[in-house]
């Protein structure tokens, strides 16, 4: 097939600009996403002593992400709900309700978790007691160094994401 | 002189020829009559996008995007800053008029099958300014940066997480990382203010170049069948004696944009900017996140669906309702325009517009959210008189949470059954089992709650009769 002037510099003109779009674009696109899958290897955070914690009972805990953005403010907080089952034995509790993730609120009088946005109920122990959650609630790791309780950071949990 | 002026421009800009021109393209003679109040929509919904663009970027002035200071900016735009609460309050209600403008166009295009052979296009780039006003709804609610803001995005994140294979990326890409944290306002904020308005300006050329070049459609008229092969040569025989767009259709655009504007600025000048939620912070658990008002049908469908159809309903409805809005023309471009000859066309608007009402109406009460625990308390009246035992009953029924999702009297939560005359239907051994076993959404209270205490509840209940004691 024979090139003709016209249709090369058509091509030309074509190329080129797909060239400058692809230059360009390649370092935004990757800037835009390169800190999405940044994933720091998660780090164990102190959020209290273990005399804090009262055997039994079920408490607000929270900490603060140890390097977040100098900008992050009141977001760099994360809260989770602490029940110490015994002496050596905790439960450590996303807030986020497993329906759609709004906090679920701890009515101690009650020994039940409620989600203030579509009625899920939790009990005691994480497990469903009643309304849309699928699941019980998300369980974070956790590890007891001397005299004080540690918790592993997490991502938002997600359905299909892990624990 | 002002003749000379103006010649000196016209032989330069040349405006006559191109501007002037389409201006005063001509449109159906018919929309000189009544009937062209119906055209106006479209025209109304650009006066308030325009208006949107100029209070946001005046709000941009002040508005500081970052998660340290967004909520004190805006504490100051609403009642410091001169004239803050006013412009905050345009956009705020603009916000809102713009959705319901879209769908009021649309709904009017829809039912004069304006849509048809040869304005399909017309129809898809107006549905993609339909999603990108959505997005500029929800994106611009999390700007407020207050507690339902924050919980709002890890709502969207959820639903996000529920789509097939790719959703656990959307949900990272909603958050903008691991968790809701520096990342993430900011990056709302550049979709906000340039990324959709880029792509809303340049459908809205798009839309408006297909508008003039494709012509406004002519009123249906009932049995007048939308052709290939006749439908143009009779457009084009009846813009020979059209009228021309501006003024003699246009002036009523203005009229009416002049009516919503003013309305709009009214509303902000005299209700004011939304008042800001509690501060987004993460610690404070006691929420009660809701989006604005024209979000809150899909809240409460959220709440209302199924548990096992969820994920295929959060997932599954909107992907319907894009099938919809896109196979449409593409589906039916020819036929019948007129609507008393489309049932399925009228049917299909009010089913729509019946189900949303009534969602809203159900979001706005959202019977299924259990009362906050603080400060409830039973009507006096329902405790007067008891003997010591039914009164303990009375005080665990509000500490045990019964009274979060169970109504007595006038008070209580609405979640499950009203419990006013609960011993008219129930007696003891029911309502014992009922207690202990739970079921549906109703938690079960058999390691929750002791002998004693079940039987103080249970005679507590036992009193809620309609018939004298």
């Amino acid at each position: 097939m024979k090139l003709d002037r016209r249709t090369f510099l058509g091509r030309v003109t074509l190329g080129a600009s797909a060239a400058i779009a692809g230059i360009v674009g390649f370092p935004i696109v990757a800037y835009l996403f390169a800190p999405l899958f940044a994933r720091a290897t998660p780090a164990f955070v102190e959020v209290g002593r273990l005399a804090d914690f009262k055997d039994g009972e079920t408490q607000l805990v929270h900490f603060r992400d140890p390097s977040p953005l100098a900008w992050a403010g009141q977001t760099a907080e994360t809260a989770l709900w602490v029940r110490r089952r015994s002496e050596a034995d905790f439960q450590v509790f996303n807030v986020n309700c497993t329906h759609l993730g709004c906090p679920v609120d701890w009515r101690a009088s009650a020994k039940l978790f409620f989600c203030p946005c579509h009625g899920g109920v939790y009990n005691e122990d994480g497990s469903v007691a009643g309304g849309p959650p699928p699941r019980a609630l998300f369980e974070r790791e956790w590890r007891i160094e001397g005299d004080r309780l540690l918790i592993r950071e997490a991502a938002l949990p997600t359905p299909g994401g892990t624990k | 002189m002002i003749r000379g002026i103006l010649g000196w421009l016209e032989e330069r800009f040349e405006f006559g020829d191109s501007v002037g021109r389409v201006l005063t393209h001509p449109v159906p003679a018919a929309l000189e009559r009544r009937i062209g109040w119906w055209y106006v929509f479209g025209s109304v919904t650009l006066a308030v996008f325009v208006v949107q663009v100029a209070t946001g970027v005046g709000l941009a002035m002040t508005y500081v995007p970052a998660p340290n200071s967004a909520y004190e900016t805006l504490q100051f735009i609403s009642s410091e800053a001169a004239f803050g609460s006013v412009l905050r309050g345009i956009h705020y209600f603009g916000a809102g008029a713009m959705v319901v403008l879209v769908l009021i166009h649309m709904t009017q295009v829809f039912l004069f099958g304006a849509y048809k052979y040869p304005r399909e296009a017309n129809w898809l780039t107006g549905s993609l300014l339909l999603l990108l006003t959505l997005a500029m709804a929800f994106t611009g609610q999390l700007l407020r940066w207050d507690q339902d803001a924050f919980w709002s995005i890890v709502v969207a994140a959820e639903q996000a997480a529920r789509a097939p294979f790719i959703g656990g990326f959307l949900a990272t890409l909603v958050v903008a990382g691991q968790n809701v944290g520096g990342a993430t306002l900011t990056r709302f904020y550049a979709t906000h203010v340039f990324l959709i308005p880029a792509a809303i300006f340049g459908l809205l050329g798009l839309h408006l170049y297909l508008v003039v070049r494709k012509g406004i459609s002519e009123p249906p008229v009932r049995g007048e069948r939308v052709e290939r092969a006749t439908y143009l040569e009779r457009y084009h025989r009846l813009l020979e004696r059209g009228i021309p767009f501006y003024p003699d259709a246009a002036w009523r655009d203005a009229v009416a944009s002049l009516g919503v504007v003013a309305l709009v600025v009214a509303l902000a000048a005299l209700v004011g900017a939304p008042a800001l939620g509690r501060p987004p912070d993460p610690t404070i658990i006691v929420a009660d996140p809701r989006p604005d008002w024209y979000f809150l049908g899909y809240f409460a469908l959220l709440a209302l669906i199924p548990e096992n159809a969820e994920s295929l309903i959060i997932i599954g409805l909107p992907a319907l309702a894009f099938l919809f809005l896109f196979a449409l023309p593409l589906v039916a471009p020819f036929g019948e325009r007129h609507f008393s000859r489309r049932p399925i066309a009228i049917a299909a608007v009010a089913f729509g517009l019946i189900v949303y009402s009534a969602l809203t109406v159900a979001g706005v009460q959202a019977p299924w959210s259990p009362l906050a625990a603080e400060g409830a308390s039973l009507p006096a009246a329902t405790t007067q008189g008891l003997a010591p035992v039914e009164q303990n009953g009375a005080r665990l029924f509000v500490s045990k949470a019964c009274f979060s999702c169970h109504a007595i009297a006038s008070g209580g939560g609405r979640r499950g059954p009203d419990l006013t005359t609960v011993a008219d239907r129930l007696d003891r051994a029911q309502l014992i089992s009922r207690i202990l076993g739970g079921g549906g959404a109703m938690p079960a209270y058999a390691s929750i709650i002791s002998t004693d205490e079940l039987d103080d509840l249970v005679a507590f209940l036992v009193t809620r009769s309609a018939r004298a004691r």
